[in-house]
């Protein structure tokens, strides 16, 4: 089990409190946890990565275990404190005032 | 009795507000959606009820809601899983531009700042325009410009590339507040006839339902361009028409009040004695076709009320004869803006006006401008405003 906490705004699209839990198949990574989070909350497709390209949005950014992981390969394992549900990963807006 | 239901885009929300035929006691609702910036909410002509917002985020994108009982609750169409499988049959928040060999001439690139060509970017919804005879349709205005339609309540969205396809696609260019594609008119009497206006690139029509599109802005003259005469180019603001006369138009340029009364084949100035005219919103009068409204702000580098007086104009005579409408309107140290979508009238007898400002005030005007009130005074920025009246 995957723990993902997401920023308030995409909570509040999403209709969750707290974190989320996801099961994902495979190994985990960016892109498969991604791809768990849309498949359950479909609302949240393009909130946090490009509809088309997949791509980070720009003032997204990924923490996990005190770490910022968002420029590690989409495909890269996630630590395994994050894989084994022992730490969740962080999905962040940047600060970026007003 | 008739009732009033204000429908407010904020940089931080929406909000909601409603009173009786009178006009004269308001109940607020909202935020709705707190903390995003709401470009845009208008209701269907044909179900009232029915609402949709455009809900933006630099962070976390474009979303569209859909409200189906007047604003109460609101959900995303197709953001949930409604397949027997369980996975969304929607996508409603995904504008991709129509790069299909089918549409004649997909565009990949338009000019940019310094000239060189830009590759077009999705940026946000700027406009909604709700079909007058499908409450399951409605036209979007994006950023960068380009049209998009859902055909299906907001679930999808597709292009109507057809436009972006047009021959003047390269040479449009954003102005300071991006290419953006903000005003869309139906023609009530013509079901394939559309206007649309672009910042920076002018006014255009088509007349097959969005199929094919040609640039309507023979007559404006922007000397801020190369070629002030130009086919595109022109930083048109806003535009408005009269249902019963959808071949007149009413144009708030960058410069300049323009008026057409061929659909867009020629447009002549109409500022008249106005103080100046720069400005963004524009509006025609519920009942009276030839009563238009402005609200001139200083000039281009200075946007805000000349003299710190915040004035509507109002002409009964289409435009070139305007008069000063002030009373319950701020006449000392007022520096706030009214933007292009951020005016709108009711249908009732008398006319009701109302617009709101980027210092948050949202005023109303019982009848037709002679008087007004503030409604609210402390809503984050304005972006737009919108009336139903409902019976």
């Amino acid at each position: 089990m995957i723990r993902v906490l997401l920023p308030p705004h995409l909570r509040t699209l999403a209709r969750v409190d707290g974190e989320v839990q996801l099961d994902v198949e495979g190994p985990a990574t960016q892109r498969s946890v991604l791809d768990a989070l849309e498949a359950n909350y479909p609302m949240l497709r393009g909130t946090v990565r490009d509809h088309v390209t997949q791509e980070r949005r720009s003032l997204v950014r990924f923490f996990a275990c005190g770490q910022d992981v968002s420029h590690e390969l989409t495909d890269a394992p996630l630590p395994a404190e994050v894989a084994n549900g022992s730490e969740p990963l962080l999905v962040i807006g940047a600060i970026a005032g007003g | 009795m008739s009732k009033i239901r204000l429908l407010v885009g904020t940089r931080k929300g929406a909000f909601i507000l409603t009173a009786d035929g009178t006009r004269k006691r308001w109940k607020v609702s909202g935020p709705h959606f707190a903390g995003w910036e709401i470009y845009h909410v208008k209701g269907s002509p044909v179900d009232p009820d029915r609402l949709f917002a455009s809900q933006t985020s630099a962070w976390f994108g474009q979303v569209i809601q859909r409200s189906d009982d007047g604003g109460k609750t609101w959900d995303i169409p197709g953001g949930g899983p409604t397949s027997p499988e369980g996975m969304p049959t929607g996508e409603s928040n995904k504008f991709v531009y129509d790069a299909s060999p089918e549409t004649g001439k997909p565009l990949t690139t338009h000019q940019w700042y310094d000239g060189t060509q830009h590759p077009w970017e999705f940026k946000r919804v700027w406009h909604l325009e709700p079909s007058l005879n499908d409450a399951d349709t409605v036209y979007a205005g994006v950023e960068d410009a380009a049209l998009f339609r859902t055909t299906d309540g907001g679930k999808s969205w597709h292009e109507l590339a057809g436009l972006r396809g047009s021959d003047t696609g390269p040479k449009w260019q954003p102005g300071a507040g991006g290419m953006c594609l903000h005003t869309i008119l139906l023609d009530p009497s013509n079901p394939q006839r559309m206007y649309i206006a672009i910042s920076a690139a002018g006014a255009f029509r088509t007349d097959d339902g969005g199929k094919t599109w040609r640039p309507i802005n023979r007559g404006l003259h922007s000397q801020y361009i190369p070629d002030p005469n130009a086919e595109v180019g022109h930083c048109v603001h806003r535009i408005a028409m009269h249902p019963s006369r959808p071949s007149t138009l009413f144009m708030q340029k960058h410069w300049d009040v323009m008026r057409t009364d061929d659909a867009g084949e020629s447009w002549r100035e109409v500022s008249g004695n106005l103080p100046t005219d720069f400005g963004f919103p524009i509006d025609v009068h519920a009942h009276e076709p030839e009563t238009i409204y402005v609200v001139p702000i200083k000039s281009d580098s200075e946007h805000f009320p000349p003299d710190g007086k915040l004035r509507v104009f109002r002409s009964r005579a289409g435009g070139n004869e305007w008069e000063t409408l002030t009373k319950g309107l701020p006449q000392r140290n007022c520096y706030v803006n009214v933007l292009r979508d951020a005016m709108s009238v009711d249908s009732l007898d008398p006319c009701g006006i109302y617009f709101g400002t980027t210092g948050g005030q949202v005023y109303g005007s019982p009848d037709a401008g002679d008087n007004w009130a503030p409604i609210v005074r402390d809503l984050p920025a304005v972006l737009s405003v919108e009336v139903q009246t409902l019976p």
